[in-house]
């Protein structure tokens, strides 16, 4: 199944616009990264580097959106909006759930990596992308990739 | 995306990972590493030669599959990290927990 994309206007600015709604549905994570991959390759081609790092920051992103956020509740919706000129990238995947604190999830101790199951995601999403941000009620992360 | 099962020479079981391991298949990766120790299997290799990304959840399922491996007296051993892939693991300090091959090939040898 593929994904239908709506392009959304953005003035003022060379780059492109996109917007993708995602099911609450963990077995379809794959396939929308792949479509929101495409989105970015409007900006231009993407290296085997950015590549890498867009898939991995976006399929965290939907994971934690549908499995914290949205609860897995099939009922709601991932949004995700993609930004993208000739310089930078950026995500804002949004969850209709409460929200969190960022601030409050705990740091992974060195002596934990050899040992959890879980907790690594925000962690990956903070090394991958160049900048991470979060809106008040913590229910939207924006994620910016530089191309180079 | 697809695992895939194979033996190997020296009663290896090596099991490849085509595209992805994320939250929608990790699952698919642990019930193939349990059928094969519940076969008898004691040697596993996980080839990620044609995997282009891995995320959080794979990482964790990883730690786990690795643990049970172990508690069965097996050993597990990783090949085929692409450069951006070994990077994560590097990150993510999971480098000293598994033995990493640069290939399949290499991770056989004196298996």
């Amino acid at each position: 199944m593929g994904y239908p994309v709506r392009r959304l206007p953005l003035p003022g600015h060379g780059g492109q616009r996109f917007q993708l709604r995602v099911p609450t549905d963990l077995s379809q994570v794959g396939e929308a990264v792949e479509a929101i991959v495409d989105c970015c390759r409007a900006g231009g081609a993407l290296s085997p580097r950015l590549r890498f790092r867009l898939r991995t920051v976006t399929a965290e992103a939907l994971a934690n959106a549908m499995s914290y956020g949205n609860r897995n509740n099939p009922a709601r919706w991932v949004t995700v909006e993609i930004e993208v000129d000739e310089n930078e990238i950026t995500l804002a995947v949004t969850d209709e759930g409460l929200g969190f604190e960022p601030d409050r999830v705990p740091p992974l101790r060195d002596s934990d990596h050899h040992e959890v199951t879980s907790g690594r995601g925000l962690f990956m999403i903070r090394h991958l992308a160049e900048q991470v941000t979060f809106n008040e009620r913590g229910n939207t992360i924006w994620m910016t990739l530089t191309r180079h | 995306m697809a695992i895939t099962t194979s033996r190997a020479a020296g009663d290896v079981t090596v099991v490849t990972v085509e595209g992805q391991l994320i939250v929608a298949n990790r699952q698919d990766l642990k019930q193939v590493i349990q059928d094969a120790l519940d076969g008898g299997a004691r040697k596993l290799l996980i080839d990620f030669g044609p995997t282009a990304y891995i995320d959080s959840s794979g990482l964790g399922a990883l730690v786990s599959i690795n643990k049970k491996v172990r508690e069965q007296g097996g050993e597990l051993r990783l090949a085929g990290l692409n450069e951006d892939l070994r990077s994560l693991f590097e990150l993510t300090k999971l480098d000293t927990l598994f033995v990493i091959a640069d290939s399949a090939t290499r991770a056989l040898e004196g298996y």
